[in-house]
Parts: structure tokens; sequence; C-alpha cells
């Protein structure tokens, strides 16, 4: 019998980001009990990270936007497969959310005459983004935070969730362990919000922490949940790529919102060459009209650095491959240049992009007022995961709800920047409203004590291993299967690739299987690293299954052998499942049909 | 472009194992690459020789606050330190931070400073401005608060305040992080919450003799001491020591 803890709550909240803290925040306003388990310590949740803003249509810069801008905006920049009902809920709801922020203490950039000042980005068609320099995931973190601590819920920092246990078709609880001294504990909760965030870590070059195994995606598809939109991995066009530590550190789009612009080694600014059909008419014709554009010009349209970043990275990706990278093999970032405009331009990039400038000049000896960037694309977000109920964020196991990046249907094909921070707090809120008054209406399940004993045995698996004498460490398996979804699954893919990487999974499963690590169960990174190990292989070989069925490109997936879209038959999701073999199936959905006054706005917003 | 590092490719990490009970510096040796920071040579280390070795990370990028430690002997954070900025000759030491206790390796339990965050009345807004909910603020206003909301909770400067570290003031002492955090809600344009009194009792703002090394260490660049925590002292003897306003407080009861 394994020894573990056990806690008995309403709500059971999984991570502790944005979705997540908002999320219990709002079941535990309608008076269940909540506990939130985090893998890191509290306020050190990717959501951190987020530099450019919340995406609301407050109209508070230019009085044209509102919330049928925006989800037209969403569904364009998705390409249009997008859960169309979670577009309009986010577009309209998210003002709100951040209003609420504003309440619980954060505090934003302002206009002139004192509102929420909100800047541009890419895909959207108005400034829209809340934002607080290029620090805002941090206000939003950090608001939440200290918000959340005196609302009564209970947190156990650092604690990985190992399985979803469930009784007969319904969530029951969860089965973990706490990272520091390494022993069991088991949730007993009626309902479970899933907020883990994304699976950066499948890659080798990422933005993303450790934390990004793909825990969620994992949990739900285990717990026999549906997930959909695997195929869309997002590519940031610019991280970081010189000096090797720190490729993949994010460049905030922010950089190109405040006038930066993107240069190949010929010194010309290649968006320019290529931009597609859907976005002509928004898009700036002159350097100069994308300058306007830049500094607040209403009549001005934005700059092709500005389209989706699907686009951007692709171009990017274009430019390398033909030879006309820079000295790392990336592509240039300049916001310097700006100085030829405006007077004050040195102190204007410190104000507005303070981080940047704090981390090129102490990762890289660069001092981005006086000289171009090289930036590269770098695996960022995922906009598949977990497919839920557009107003209550349920999956289909009654209980299990998911919310932020691990669920999916707000984005489609591509994500807009600044529609992640709204989506948190939107869907957050939503799916801890949700699992509260589902918490309310059920009886607590029972605990099937052999799955229990089961999960255990499997987990302590590296220690006994390693003990015999069998197994190889879990870095080593780790780093081949980044360095092999990078190259076969990445931002071009082939179908003989794919079928490549599907081979390399089944065989980095076998090495998994046999992970083995030394030492006690106290804080071990090598063990903590083997049991991931499990979620990162499967969010791979879905990814990978997904990517081989979508014959076609839109979006963040892009084929070599199938470089168009093709609307005729590509306008579905495919939603994925463990089948009764322990196998994934398949299946695949023609988008659901949008209702007509939703259909006009499109038409009208082309 | 960047500048080539001069120093040698092979490099002495001398890191503390061990855990509550104790334990002892241990040396790894480990392949040195340009623009390295020293939390890439703890990983480097983890994935080669020592799997089990314990340390916090989340960003790699200064944002979030996890990796802090004492780099030889001074605290930082390992992401934010490269090697090109330490002498590579000689060994380089890591050890966890000494203000809080040991969990193993270089993780401390750090939860000590989340209950006392707890403890300080939380933020209060003055009713709206506007009917949808909305408040007017001022750039300038909100500027003054903005250098106080950069923290990131690396409790780097509770691991050097000597109050903390030396004497173990714990139960009496709220640390500059939390004067940081208190001097932010005091100073928020829609605050209505007075916390002088917290300040002075609870938090024991009077230990402070403003020797500024949680100034020198903060990696934000956060002026702590002139502009959080002298100001705070400050409300405490205008409030408590002023004899207009003990005047003004007996007439007022």
């Amino acid at each position: 019998m394994a020894d573990y803890q056990t806690f008995e709550h309403d709500v059971l909240v999984i991570g502790a980001g944005g979705a997540g803290l908002r999320a219990a925040i709002e079941a535990s306003a309608l008076g269940v009990k909540v506990a939130v388990v985090s893998k890191s310590l509290l306020g050190k949740a990717h959501t951190v990270m987020a530099e450019g803003g919340i995406a609301a249509a407050m109209g508070n810069v230019d009085e044209r936007d509102n919330w049928r801008v925006h989800f037209a905006d969403t569904m364009r920049g998705g390409q249009y497969v997008n859960n169309w009902r979670m577009a309009e809920i986010h577009a309209k709801e998210s003002p709100a959310r951040v209003r609420e922020l504003e309440a619980w203490g954060a505090l934003f950039d302002r206009t002139k005459d004192g509102r929420i000042l909100q800047r541009n980005f890419g895909g959207h068609r108005y400034p829209r983004l809340a934002h607080v320099g290029d620090r805002t995931g941090l206000e939003m973190i950090r608001t939440l935070q200290d918000h959340g601590i005196h609302r009564g819920i209970d947190f156990h920092m650092e604690c990985t969730v190992l399985r979803i246990l469930k009784d007969g078709d319904r969530v029951a609880g969860a089965f973990g362990y706490d990272r520091e001294r390494g022993r069991f504990r088991l949730w007993k909760a009626k309902a479970i919000v899933l907020a883990t965030g994304g699976i950066g870590r499948a890659y080798k070059i990422t933005s993303n922490s450790w934390e990004y195994t793909g825990d969620g995606h994992s949990l739900a598809y285990h717990a026999g949940a549906d997930l959909t939109e695997m195929e869309y991995v997002q590519f940031h066009p610019t991280g970081m790529i010189w000096p090797p530590s720190v490729a993949g550190i994010l460049v905030t789009e922010g950089v190109r919102g405040e006038g930066g612009v993107l240069r190949n080694s010929q010194g010309r600014r290649f968006m320019f060459d290529d931009i597609p059909a859907n976005y002509r008419a928004q898009t700036a014709d002159t350097e100069e009209e994308g300058w306007r554009y830049t500094q607040g010009d209403k009549d001005a349209r934005r700059p092709p650095e500005l389209l989706t970043r699907d686009h951007v990275a692709r171009c990017i990706v274009r430019e390398i491959k033909e030879g006309r990278g820079s000295p790392h093999g990336g592509v240039f970032l300049d916001i310097s240049w700006i100085k030829e405009r405006i007077p004050d331009a040195a102190e204007r990039i410190k104000r507005k992009l303070p981080s940047m400038y704090h981390q090129f000049k102490q990762l890289a000896d660069i001092d981005i007022t006086k000289e171009p960037m090289e930036v590269g694309p770098t695996t960022h977000y995922m906009m598949g995961g977990v497919m839920v109920d557009a107003e209550t964020q349920m999956s289909s196991v009654p209980g299990l709800f998911a919310a932020g990046e691990c669920a999916a249907g707000l984005h489609g094909a591509n994500r807009l920047g600044g529609n992640s921070l709204s989506d948190l707090l939107v869907f957050g809120k939503r799916a801890g409203e949700y699992a509260a008054k589902y918490a309310k209406e059920v009886r607590a399940g029972s605990i099937n004590r052999d799955e229990v004993d089961a999960v255990a045995r499997w987990a302590l698996g590296p220690f006994d291993r390693y003990a015999s004498g069998n197994g190889e460490g879990p870095y080593q398996i780790q780093q081949d299967l980044q360095a092999m979804m990078q190259d076969l699954v990445g931002i071009v893919r082939r179908e003989a690739e794919m079928q490549r990487a599907l081979d390399e999974i089944a065989a980095l499963w076998k090495r998994a299987h046999g992970a083995a690590v030394p030492g006690n169960r106290e804080y071990n990174s090598g063990w903590h690293t083997a049991l991931d190990l499990h979620n990162l292989l499967t969010v791979s070989e879905l990814i990978t299954l997904a990517a081989l069925a979508r014959k076609e490109s839109r979006g963040a997936h892009f084929r070599d052998d199938f470089p168009s879209k093709d609307d005729a038959r590509g306008l579905t999701n495919i939603i994925m499942r463990k089948g009764s073999d322990g196998r994934p199936e398949l299946t695949v959905k023609p988008v659901a049909e949008m209702p007509a006054e939703l259909k006009q706005i499109i038409a009208e917003m082309k | 472009m960047m500048g080539e590092q001069t120093a040698p490719s092979k490099a002495t990490f001398r890191i503390w194992r061990g855990n509550a009970e104790g334990g002892s510096f241990k040396d790894y040796s480990t392949e040195v690459s340009p623009g390295m920071v020293v939390l890439d040579a703890v990983h480097l280390i983890q994935a080669q020789q020592a799997p089990d070795l314990a340390a916090r990370w989340n960003c790699k990028a200064g944002k979030c606050g996890s990796c802090s430690a004492e780099i030889n002997g001074s605290p930082r954070l390992m992401c934010m330190t490269r090697l090109n900025a330490l002498p590579l000759t000689r060994p380089i030491t890591i050890e966890p931070m000494k203000a809080f206790p040991r969990i193993k390796d270089l993780v401390t339990d750090v939860s000590w400073n989340y209950e006392v965050k707890k403890r300080i009345p939380e933020f209060k807004p003055r009713p709206p401005d506007g009917p949808n909910g909305e408040w007017r603020m001022s750039q300038e206003d909100v500027d003054r608060v903005q250098e106080f909301r950069k923290c990131i909770e690396c409790f780097l400067c509770q691991d050097v305040c000597h109050v903390l570290r030396d004497h173990r003031l714990h139960s009496e002492f709220a640390g500059p992080r939390h004067f940081v955090f208190t001097a932010a809600l005091e100073l928020h344009p829609l605050d209505s919450v007075d916390r002088t009194e917290a300040v002075r009792q609870t938090q024991g703002v009077g230990y402070c003799n403003i020797t500024k090394c949680c100034t020198n260490v903060c990696p934000e660049n956060i002026t702590i001491t002139d502009n959080a925590i002298i100001p705070l002292k400050e409300r405490v003897v205008d409030r408590y020591y002023d004899p207009l306003y003990k005047l003004f407080r007996i007439f007022k009861k």
C-alpha cells in the first residue's frame, strides 16, 4: 500500500498561472472549498513571462474598437477553425476582466486622460493591449496572487500531479507528490480545473520554462477527455538566438509594436515582400505609412512586421534558408533606427521596453538603443489542448474543466499576441465558476485504492531500476526528444519526416519506461525529469499524429508537401482521444456553423 | 556583436550539497561556452554528473526570481550571472541562500515570506470614478509605484538583510521585500487602507538601520532603502513621535 497524505476539497485547481489563480478566486467566491496545486512557488508560473499585454476591446485609445472587431480579428488570426462561441465570449468579456484586475490592485500604463493605455500588436486592428511597459505578465500574476492569498484558498506549492482519478466516468480526485520531500499526496475533489499551461519543453528551442511539459494535456488525455487542435504549435517569430545559452528566450512583439523593424543581411525589410491576401487591405503600402501607424496615426495601416506570428515566423525561416540571415542564423530586429525619427529615442526605448533593454544588455552585451538584435523563431505557445464547452469550460469528462493554454478552441490555428492573457482571465473565471457550481451539485466520488497504488509504484520505478543497475538517465532521453521534435515536427513539416518522428517517439517511449535515477525522493531533479517524460511523450505523439492528419497548411501548421490552405476540406477540427486499446483515436469534424450575425460581423470586417 | 569570451573552456563549480541536517561543498568540473550563465552550468552538471542536484529555476530570463543563490558569496540570480563576469581560474562557489532554512542543495524553504505577506492588510480601492467600474489615474502617479511593482520576489534582499541573516529576527521583522510591497500599497493611487500601524508593530521597520545591503543586491535595481524603507520609517515617526499628530490623535479618540 502506498503511503500518502489525503486532502479533501470541492474544487481542485491544477496550475497557479493566470488561469489557475483566476479560477480559484472565482470558485472560492462562490463559497466552495478550493485548493491550488502548483509545480513551482506561487507567483513563478509562466504567466510571469508575458510581456506585451492583455487584449481587451475597451476602445480607450481608438474609439472605433469594440468586441465585434476583436472577435473578427481573433477568428481571422485563427484561420476560422476557432470555436466561434469562445471567440465571441472572449471578445465580449475581456474588458470587464481587465477592469476587475485594476480593482484588485493592478496598475496599467495610462492614457493622457487617465484611462488604461492600449498598445498595437500583431493581428489586432486597433491598439488594444492593456499593458505595463513590457512586464504585463508580472503585473497580472502578482495582482492575482496578492488578491488570491486573502480568499481562503489552500495552496500546495511545489507539487506535481501524476494522475486524474475517476469514479466511473466522473472526476474523483488527483494523485501526485510534493517536490520538496517527494511524499505522495491524494487530493479528493468533486471538480478539477486543469490550468497547467503548454508543451514548449517538447522542443529544443523554446521560450517556455521547465514546467511546460504538457501535464494538463496528458492528464486529460489519459483520463479519457477529448483533445483538439493539437497540430497547432505556435513558433514565436522573435526569440533570442545568441549567445547559445539564451537561445529561445522571448523578444516581445511589443518591440515591433513600438516601431521595431525586421531586416535581412542585405538591410531589406523583407516583410514587405510577402503579404497574405486576407491581410492586404489592412497592411501598410510603404515604410512611411507603417511608421505612422506605430506612432498612433489612425489613418495609417499596420506595418507587415505586425502580421500574425505564424506568417512572420515563416518569412524569417525563408530569409535564413535562402542565405540572407544574420551571422548567428537569424534575422535582424531593429528598434534603434527610430532615432532617425524622434529626438529622445534611447529614453523612449528604455521606458517602453525596459525588460528587453536589460535582457540584451545583460545576456548578450547588446545595447538595443544603439544596434539591432539578432532573432529567430522559438516554440512559444500551444493552441491545441483539452476540448471544452465554450460556456462552462468543462471537458468531455464530467467534473474535469480546463482553462488557459491547456484548453483549446479560442485561438484556432494561430493565436494573436495579447489574446492569451485575456484568455486566462475570461476562461479562468468561467472554469472556476462552473467548477464550483458543478461541485455544489454532486457528491464526492470514491477513490480506487488499487489505482493509487499502481501510480505510486510506477512513480518509484526510476529508483528501483537504478538500484537494480538497469536503465539510463532521464536527461538524455528528454534532450533527444526535444531535438527530434524540433527537427521533424517543427515550423515546416513533411509527411516522411513526421512518419519518422512516430518511429522515434516509439523508441523514446521504450527508453522512458527504462529511465533510472540515483538518490532519494527529496527535491530530486532527475526523478522529476524522468516522470515528466510520460507527459512530454504523450503530447509529442498527439501533435505528430494530428499534424500528419492535416494535409494542408493553416495558421501555425505548415506542410511543405501541402503548402496551400484547403478551405474545401480543411475547415475542420481534429479531435483525439485515448481509445479502448490505449492508442490515440482521431475524429475529424467540420467546424461548427456560426450564427448569421457573427458571419455578418466577419463579412463586414474583411 | 557579442564579445568573444577569453575564459578557459573548462571551469570548476564548488556546489553546496546537503539538506537540513548538514552537507558540504562538492567540486564539479564542466565545459563552459560563450555567453553561459551560472544556471547553464548547474543544468549541465545535473544532466551529466549529478542528476539529483536540487535547484529552483523557471524563466531563465531574470523575470521570475526563482534561481536565487549565493555565487562566490554574493546573493545573485543564477540565470543572470554571466560566467565571463566571474574569475574562472578559481572554483566558482554556489551555495543556497542563508537567511532561510535549507531543504536540499541550492533549494531553501522560503515559505516564511509567503506567510509574512499574507499578514499585510490587502489592497482596497476607493470607489470607481466611472459607472463602468473605471478609475482615472495620471501616468505620473502610476510611475511612482511601478518601481516597487517590478519586484520579482527573488528574496535576495531578504537573504542579505542582516536583521534576518545574522540576527534571525524573522518573527519580528518583515524584511526589505515586504517593505517594498507595503510601500507599493501605500503609494497606490487608489488604495484606501492605512498600514502605518502594521509597519511599526508587526513589520518592525525600526530594526532596519539603513545599511542599503538590500538595495545593492536587487536584480531589478529597486532603490529599496531610499524609496521604500525610509519613507515608511518617516510615516511611522510622523504618526507616533510627532507631538502635534499625537495631540490630534488624543482629540480624535
